[in-house]
């Protein structure tokens, strides 16, 4: 690197192509948005699943599960979790924590009401109905 | 230390370290709740200790940053710093607002933090390493902004080179991308989405702009290379970084419910992502082996030379691994994403925030190098924390290799509980290679305190 390319030149390419692929990162950026209702089940978004979706948040279960792939890797899969164990499972599992079986992982407990319980179960619905293009391979997560 | 104003780059370096104890020591206290499920419950569950390790880590890491920042702009300014006071204030600020945030998380159930700090106001918490109360993240957009308010000012009343320009265009869009963070839509995809566009375009974007700046700015000091040469290797590196890194992140949109185009966007251009590592690699060797003087800091060619490498092996082989879209189909969210997580945060960044602590900070206490005998403490600690972050990644490797053929090629998937037990063999190696890391620790904080003759500070 030297002779006829000089730091100009670099410097040059750097912003002319970061701009570029700036732009083009925003351009996919729109087209997926536009997209995105066919895959997102953004219509079931009621106001269960906006809830959920809080408790969800506000409970921080993102930092022992992953949620479609993406969190802590200490506890299972719940993006297909309501395909896996069903609506009523969910609600008696979260109810009965921590288990207190010697030497295994403990999930703690957060003293949810029904209805608290019905919107968490609500938002897991929906997020196990987005379209992942068949991730997990299978029910497992 | 050519500027006196450069001094306040010291308490930023100081408190850098304290932390990254405070990261391990909650690390180590994860690695073993993974093995003994059962410890530390239920004072400390696992999801509060992650948000201790991962955000301490983010905040030592801004803390270098900024250190470097007030070290390095004035020198290349040839000025003193705008403003020392508001940078000493500054400093507080955000130490004692980091300090009441992890006070925060381990005192409180986090839905009673998340109450008490305005998150019904503008929900933003409770996503992966944007855990911050609101507060929290106001105050960090405050003390960036005033930072780079006092940088910019700096910088237009001085010389304006290169490096300079590189390392506040990488902060200014460190601040830029960390806005995202307050965007928190109900539709769990976009959510996902924007999310990527802190966490993905800040280590394999605008990071790398800080990063290729402070390699730049050591290797200046400590090999006497012309410096047109290696400014034009850093615009180089750095046109290859965004030019792959910002279509690049499309390897997260494969599974999370956007259009299946990016299988191919983010696999290609992702793919990609390994060359400005490995530019970074040949570059340090390169400028080394062409060096024009021996400096006695030898602890701090050392630190630049391993960055390169251990940047390009934990970025760039680890994150080539598992990026292809059909292999990152059985490896998403497994042991293996937690392996590169380890190895290429640890290889880049914080190898490079040590780098230039270790170059800096003799010459804020006043000699050019370290003692022979402090240097070699620290060379120590260099090879124990890097070889332990080699196992780490290995074991998680092998410990990821086992996850994926168990619970998710098998004919007969098991569950993901039961696929743990059978690997748990790994997560105690890791646990111990663990110890290793802490130990190297030590080492590096006992080599500050090592007296001997040292030469005075005619350091340039
Ligand atoms: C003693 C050494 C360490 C141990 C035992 C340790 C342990 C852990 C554990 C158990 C997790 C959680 C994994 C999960 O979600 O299930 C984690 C996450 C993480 N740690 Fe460490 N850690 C150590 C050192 C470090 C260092 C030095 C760094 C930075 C360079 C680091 C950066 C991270 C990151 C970025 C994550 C999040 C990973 C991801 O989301 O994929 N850790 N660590
Ligand atoms: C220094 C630069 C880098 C750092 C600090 C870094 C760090 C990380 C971390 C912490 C994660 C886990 C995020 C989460 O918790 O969900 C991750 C994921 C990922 N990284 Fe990197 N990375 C870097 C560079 C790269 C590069 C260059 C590539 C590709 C060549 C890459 C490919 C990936 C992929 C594909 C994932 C997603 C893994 C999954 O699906 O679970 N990374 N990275
Ligand atoms: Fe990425």
């Amino acid at each position: 690197m030297s002779g006829i390319f000089t730091k100009a030149m670099a410097r040059n390419i750097f912003y002319g192509g970061t701009v570029f692929f700036f732009l083009l990162l925003v351009a996919l950026t729109f087209d997926t948005n536009k997209t995105l209702p066919k895959r997102d089940n953004s219509a079931n978004l009621t106001p269960a699943v906006i809830a959920g979706k809080k408790i969800w948040e506000t409970r921080n279960c993102i930092g022992c599960h992953t949620l479609l792939g993406e969190g802590a890797y200490y506890a299972p899969e719940l993006g297909n979790v309501y395909k896996r164990r069903g609506p009523e499972f969910i609600k008696a599992w979260i109810q009965s924590q921590p288990t207190g079986a010697p030497g295994r992982r403990q999930m703690p407990q957060f003293h949810l009401t029904d209805e608290e319980l019905d919107n968490l179960v609500a938002f897991l619905k929906y997020s196990s109905e987005i379209n992942t293009a068949n991730w997990p391979p299978n029910i497992e997560g | 230390m050519q500027y006196k104003s450069q001094a306040v780059a010291k308490p930023y370096f100081i408190a850098a370290i304290g932390l990254f104890v405070g990261q391990i020591l909650f690390g180590l206290i994860m690695g073993l709740q993974y093995v003994v499920g059962d410890f530390l419950f239920p004072e400390i569950p696992f999801n509060i200790a992650r948000m201790v390790h991962t955000n301490l880590l983010i905040v030592w890491l801004l803390f270098g940053f900024m250190g470097a920042a007030y070290y390095m702009i004035p020198e290349e300014a040839e000025t003193e710093l705008f403003s020392p006071k508001l940078a000493l204030t500054l400093f507080w600020i955000f130490l004692v607002a980091g300090a009441l945030t992890i006070v925060g998380y381990l005192a409180l159930p986090y839905a009673t933090l998340a109450k008490l700090t305005g998150n019904d106001i503008l929900e933003t918490m409770g996503r992966e390493f944007l855990e911050q109360p609101l507060i929290t993240k106001v105050g960090i957009v405050i003390v960036a902004l005033g930072f780079l308010f006092n940088i910019t000012m700096t910088m237009l009343k001085g010389r304006k080179t290169s490096i300079s320009m590189v390392l506040l265009v990488g902060l200014w869009g460190l601040a830029i991308f960390f806005l995202f963070s307050f965007y928190n839509p109900h539709n769990l995809v976009k959510d996902k989405f924007y999310w990527w566009w802190v966490v993905h375009l800040w280590v394999e974007g605008v990071w790398e702009l800080i990063l290729g700046a402070l390699l730049a700015f050591v290797l200046i000091k400590v090999t006497g290379v012309d410096r047109e040469v290696i400014e034009k290797w850093l615009y180089v590196i750095i046109t290859l970084a965004l030019v792959t890194g910002l279509i690049g992140t499309g390897h997260h949109y494969y599974w999370i419910g956007t259009p299946e185009y990016w299988q191919w966007w983010g696999s290609i251009f992702s793919a990609l992502e390994p060359l400005p590592f490995f530019a970074m690699t040949v570059f340090a060797f390169n400028m080394v082996n062409r060096r024009r003087r021996e400096h006695p800091n030898k602890a701090a060619v050392l630190w630049a030379l391993g960055t390169g490498v251990m940047a390009f092996l934990g970025a760039g082989v680890w994150g080539f691994l598992h990026t292809l879209a059909p292999v990152n189909y059985y490896t998403h969210g497994s042991q293996i994403t937690a392996a590169h997580g380890h190895m290429a945060f640890y290889g880049a960044y914080v190898m490079v925030v040590l780098t230039i602590i270790s170059y800096a900070m003799p010459i804020l206490r006043g000699r050019a190098a370290n003692p022979e005998k402090a240097q070699v403490l620290e060379m120590w600690s260099f090879w124990l924390m890097t070889i332990a972050m080699v196992f780490i990644t290995l074991f998680l490797t092998a410990a990821g290799i086992l996850q994926v053929w168990l619970q998710r090629v098998s004919d007969t998937p098991m569950s993901f509980m039961a696929t743990q037990d059978q690997i748990s063999l790994f997560f105690w190696m890791r646990e111990w290679a663990g110890v290793v890391f802490l130990i190297g620790l030590i080492v590096y904080l006992v080599s500050f305190f090592v007296k001997g003759d040292t030469r005075s500070a005619s350091a340039s």
